[in-house]
């Protein structure tokens, strides 16, 4: 409950984020930290509470996004109904991607690399078939208004990503309290005595890849309405793969908090980076490739773990001063 | 349908693709089969062998296959070296950790390369790159075909290293039995890096190979990465046989592709061979059950 509470707290502060700060620019990077928290949110369902290590997140947020701007563009489908086929559509890539990987029992590394082959299978489908616009990409066109699900405002955008990150944060905690986390988390710790002790793996890493893939695909369709534009190498390409799975690796796999603070941390040190040379080609990545490094180095347990293994050595260190 | 005139010579340029494919996935099958790594960092470090056969050529004139006597014992030193300092001490008991450790690595490499390079094509001229050997039929490009020979060669080394030398020895009773080695008093770190670096010379050697009919840009090895993991797990984890025939079977499966679904569709035959084999059978075609 005191998670909750704090989650609460921390989120209605959030909201009113855009009142406070009025600089269009800052109103932006906040925006984009709290849109890679809900990346990183999403990996964190199948990767950190599931075991499931995906490099291939972008299969999901690329649908996601395809979905909105295909049915726009092509169709004619208001974005807001966009917006829940989008999700409902990654969800469903999820699950065919879940059933072909998790029905044959493949793990670790072999998850991994056929997650991120079935991404690159997209990626080249979305460069070759006519209706996603192949190599050129998609153009949605302006039209700002609400019930296009465009804004004029950064503040408006804002909004609606703090809305869906909202909802995967709840999603997490959920999963943290409830006999389906703890099943999920029984598998991630050891399969094998999961089963044994009446938990069907297979179900259980189903549904997870299925939240996740759903809050991915959500997150995909705000890129493109937000951006109004993406091509087979933004939406499937490897860089949505790895800053999903950077976020709660550098934040804390495994906890609620984790993408969050991962998130402040890689977009503080991008600024900062950016602040302090300038915007150079590469070396932003260079950074992040840096950090993710030395986090599986020093800090396997993310920031969060961090955090509390220094709070742990202050608190022995009191006790034993009494 | 197109007739056998357009087939053969299409399968024959498959193949010597292919050997390229194959020296490539050798040294991470070495990897992967002794350290149980999945090095991401392979397509990134075969960059870094491209970068150098251009500048040796570029800076001192040295002819690309000169430079198979410089580029891979240099890349066997960065190999020994990356292994022992930093990919060795990431693992923490744990395969995802090390997968993140060369995902980073890769990411650093590739993007040090975007800065100082910028993503320019760069290639290296010799007077044989385009001459070409009529085989079959087919004229193939002289630098393809001395490749092929190239990753024969290569894969008989690496096997008569494996079967006939003391590392070797070593190098198969730590893949097989950690524990057992140690006991004997093998120095497993050593070993492990030994084996790491020569997986990275073999980059080496490909780069020295691939130059000439091939040019380097700082993203040139994604096109690898995923090729070369397709290749090992095809061809049975750890087996150099399997990952030349591997090598051979996805240039002609990417090159036949290409003849019948058109340049930007034909890779996806490769990545749907990938995933079926993943999933159905992780051991590979030649590997045995686990």
């Amino acid at each position: 409950m005191r998670q909750l509470a704090l989650l609460g707290l921390v989120f209605a502060a959030l909201f009113f984020v855009p009142f406070v700060v009025t600089s269009e620019a800052w109103q932006n990077t906040i925006l984009m930290t709290l849109y890679a928290a809900l990346l990183g949110q999403a990996w964190n369902i199948l990767g950190g509470y599931g075991g499931q290590f995906s490099f291939g997140h972008a299969a999901f947020f690329g649908t996601g996004a395809y979905t909105v701007a295909v049915l726009q563009v092509q169709l004619g489908v208001n974005p807001w109904v966009g917006l829940l086929a989008g999700g409902l559509m990654a969800v469903a890539v999820a699950a065919f991607i879940g059933f072909t990987t998790f029905r044959y029992g493949l793990r670790g590394s072999y998850f991994a690399l056929v997650t991120l082959a079935f991404a690159e299978v997209l990626r080249i489908l979305a460069n070759t078939v006519p209706f996603t616009g192949a190599g050129v990409g998609i153009l949605i066109p302006l039209d700002q208004s609400a019930a296009n699900l465009q804004f004029a405002s950064k503040a408006s955008y804002y909004w609606l990503v703090w809305a869906i990150a909202l909802a995967a944060f709840l999603t997490v905690w959920w999963i943290g309290h409830s006999r389906f986390g703890a099943r999920l988390m029984a598998v991630r710790d050891n399969e094998d005595a999961a089963r044994a002790l009446g938990v069907d793996p297979f179900a259980v890493k189903m549904r997870a890849i299925m939240l996740s893939g759903l809050f991915s695909g959500l997150a995909g369709v705000f890129y493109a309405q937000y951006f109004l534009y993406l091509d087979p190498a933004i939406a499937y390409g490897p860089a949505i793969s790895v800053e999903s799975l950077l976020v709660p690796i550098v934040g804390g796999m495994g906890t609620l908090f984790g993408p969050l603070l991962g998130a402040v941390a890689l977009h503080g040190v991008s600024e900062a980076s950016r602040a302090l040379i300038g915007d150079l080609p590469g070396i932003s990545l260079v950074l992040y490739g840096t950090i993710l490094i030395l986090m599986v180095l020093f800090a396997p347990r993310g920031l969060a773990g961090l955090v509390r293994r220094l709070s742990a050595r202050r608190n022995s260190r009191e006790t034993t001063n009494v | 349908m197109p007739d056998l005139a357009i087939i053969v010579p299409s399968v024959l340029n498959g193949l010597t693709t292919g050997a390229l494919y194959a020296l490539v996935a050798l040294g991470l099958t070495l990897i992967y089969g002794v350290l149980h790594i999945i090095n991401f960092a392979h397509g990134a470090l075969l960059m870094v062998g491209l970068y150098a056969v251009y500048f040796l050529h570029s800076s001192f004139g040295i002819d690309p296959y000169v430079s198979l006597l410089i580029v891979p014992p240099g890349m066997f030193a960065l190999g020994y070296a990356l292994q022992r300092g930093i990919i060795g001490r990431a693992s923490h008991g744990r395969d995802e950790n090390i997968l993140l450790v060369t995902l980073g690595l890769s990411i650093v490499i590739e993007n040090l390369a975007l800065f100082v390079f910028r993503s320019d094509t760069r290639s290296v001229d010799t007077p044989y790159s385009f001459e070409v050997v009529e085989i079959l039929g087919a004229f193939l490009p002289l630098p393809k075909v001395v490749a092929f020979a190239g990753a024969l060669i290569t894969a008989a080394l690496l096997w008569l290293l494996m079967s006939r030398t003391d590392l070797g020895r070593a190098i198969r009773a730590l893949a097989k039995e950690r524990k057992g080695a140690k006991l004997v008093g093998i120095d497993v770190d050593h070993v492990f890096a030994m084996s790491f670096g020569l997986g990275i010379a073999c980059l080496g050697v490909a780069a020295c190979l691939l130059l000439p009919s091939y040019y380097v840009t700082p993203q040139v090895g994604h096109g690898f990465v995923l090729i070369a993991f397709t290749i090992v797990v095809l061809g049975g984890m750890g087996s150099f046989v399997g990952a030349l025939v591997g090598g051979l079977i996805i240039g002609v499966v990417e090159a036949l592709g290409g003849l019948f679904l058109g340049e930007s569709l034909g890779q996806i035959g490769i990545f749907l061979i990938f995933i079926l084999v993943l999933v159905f059978r992780p051991t590979g075609l030649l590997g045995h059950k686990v």
